[in-house]
């Protein structure tokens, strides 16, 4: 990645591997809602979810943001930032761990 | 004893506020001038709350940034976003508040005060129908915290259902972001909609708030009865009245009933509930904002709902007392009883249609992080019956949607949480978990 001294218009992130760019402070939640449905995590029973409360409360959002779980409403998307979700994995799963 | 045990980390200020929304960027800047050691800690990357959230797509209204500035400006207050509190510290015998964990995407320690302000605010309500795991569906408030998040819904067709001026609210956001908003269904009979507009002259400012967010899509006494999809939404069920139905195709359904006070950190801090809006379910605090707990206070949404100039103004009111400035507190009663009239106006219009307990079917989710549905808790005598026969609210969320969806659908109360409130890392607890070196009186590490 290069970094520049002006403040990038877009940033690129990794999604399940997959590079995309988003503009500037695009939060992960509604990066991944670029690509429809923009699933974050499977739950208990294997249902798909995407984010619901938007505000770090309900956790749908949760994923794996440079090997963290972290929620992906409040965390804003970086350059080179590499964002893994469950959805259409085993619960938790959130691969790759690192 | 292990090797590479973590250093424990602990820090300390004098007022630590909790929340960087409107309440707390009041309490702050009105403590500021003390001199005091100020620490603000907000779980979002920006400061703002709700109301005033920053983003990509935000053009911030002049008092938002204002406040913003002055914050900025004061070298005593310290502004920590994305950081959460996680649960309980271990308090020092100099503290004269409870210590906190607090975490972020690095670390976690342990922060000591000697006031704390509470500033949680509000969550939304969101009851489950049939559908309402389905990605796409999210609440109204959330619908429009996600797309001042950058969320793209150029070209999408929202339907927003629920009950409240946030339904108004969030379509506008909708609309400016390029959406077409194709129906607002708002729960709540068109003559208790007139009622509370009837009253808005009383506040100026929010009569002509009002007038921006009209929308002729709006539909009263109309309410969500199932979202429609295979793997996202493809179309809503809405029932208006007793028996017209229709079904309307969409891309999202922004669903939100109302708000519930965030009272989870000031419960487990032992704060009582009470305050007189809401329902009670509010932090109770007196007319200096001190909550019934020593060194802990609360102000803004998290007391009731009153709307953004009500949390400024109690905000203030316990960032002076919080400094030790009583004059400065009282002086500030009179607009403070102006606000609550206000949100007086709104706990009496926006009352809840019996008919949204019927909405759940037997295998409706209720609980959504531990896949509970409808028919294994209708049985359950109560919230602790429910959760340790079922798991309902035992999830990461820790019964923050289920437990308020319950409340309305069964008259359950939830239990006041324990240590931890949110899910933590292990090294936040390893880092923390021990008394603090310089407290004599601690036991010794284990």
């Amino acid at each position: 990645m290069t970094y520049t001294s002006n403040t990038p218009r877009t940033v690129q992130i990794a999604v399940n591997g997959v590079p995309r760019q988003v503009p500037a402070g695009t939060s992960v939640a509604a990066a991944l809602a670029q690509q429809p449905p923009g699933t974050t995590r499977t739950s208990v029973t294997g249902q798909l979810r995407a984010p619901l409360c938007g505000m770090g409360v309900c956790h749908e959002c949760r994923v794996r943001i440079q090997g963290r779980i972290r929620l992906a409403c409040q965390t804003v998307c970086a350059e080179g930032m590499a964002i893994d979700t469950d959805a259409g994995n085993a619960p938790g799963s959130a691969m790759p761990c690192p | 004893m292990p090797l590479n045990r973590p250093t424990p980390m602990h820090e300390r200020c004098d007022i630590l506020i909790i929340g960087a929304g409107p309440a707390g960027m009041a309490a702050a800047l009105a403590a500021a001038p003390s001199g005091a050691a100020i620490t603000v800690v907000d779980d979002n990357p920006q400061p703002g709350g709700q109301i005033w959230r920053d983003g990509p797509q935000v053009a911030l209204p002049p008092l938002a940034q204002q406040h913003r500035a002055a914050l900025a400006q004061h070298a005593n207050i310290r502004v920590l976003t994305g950081t959460r509190v996680v649960g309980l510290g271990a308090r020092q015998p100099t503290d004269k508040a409870p210590a906190l964990l607090l975490e972020d995407a690095d670390r976690g320690w342990t922060q000591h005060s000697h006031r704390i302000i509470l500033c949680t605010g509000a969550r939304e309500l969101l009851l489950p129908f049939p559908g309402w795991t389905l990605p796409g569906v999210t609440g109204a408030g959330a619908l429009q915290a996600l797309i001042k998040a950058g969320l793209d819904v150029r070209g999408q067709r929202i339907v927003i259902a629920g009950t409240g001026p946030l339904l108004l609210a969030a379509a506008a956001t909708a609309t400016q972001a390029g959406a077409t908003v194709v129906r607002i269904a708002e729960q709540a009979a068109w003559a208790a909609l007139a009622g509370f507009a009837a009253q808005l002259p009383r506040w100026p400012a929010k009569a002509l708030q009002a007038l921006t967010l009209l929308n002729t899509g709006v539909r009263a006494n109309t309410h969500v009865l199932e979202a429609q999809g295979t793997t996202q939404v493809q179309s809503v069920r809405l029932r208006q009245g007793a028996h017209a139905e229709e079904t309307i195709a969409c891309d999202r359904v922004a669903c939100g009933f109302g708000l519930v006070p965030n009272t989870q950190l000031g419960q487990l801090l032992g704060c009582a509930l009470g305050g007189p809006l809401s329902n009670g379910q509010g932090l109770a605090v007196d007319a200096q904002m001190r909550t019934t707990v020593p060194g802990v206070l609360a102000a803004g949404e998290n007391t009731g709902f009153g709307g953004s100039e009500r949390a400024l103004v109690q905000g203030a009111i316990a960032g002076h007392t919080a400094a030790g400035h009583v004059q400065q507190a009282q002086a500030l009663r009179g607009q403070l009883a102006r606000w609550e009239g206000f949100a007086q106006a709104l706990q009496t219009s926006f009352v809840l249609n019996e008919q949204l307990k019927a909405l759940p079917r037997a295998d409706t989710l209720v609980c959504r992080c531990e896949d509970v549905a409808y028919a294994d808790l209708a049985p359950r005598q109560g919230w602790i019956d429910a959760k340790l026969h079922t798991r309902c609210g035992m999830g990461a969320c820790q019964g923050r949607i289920c437990g308020a969806a319950t409340q309305h659908l069964f008259g359950w109360t939830p239990a006041a949480p324990r240590h931890l409130l949110a899910p933590a890392r292990i090294a936040t607890l390893a880092a923390c978990g021990g008394p603090a070196p310089e407290d004599p009186g601690a036991a010794p590490p284990g």
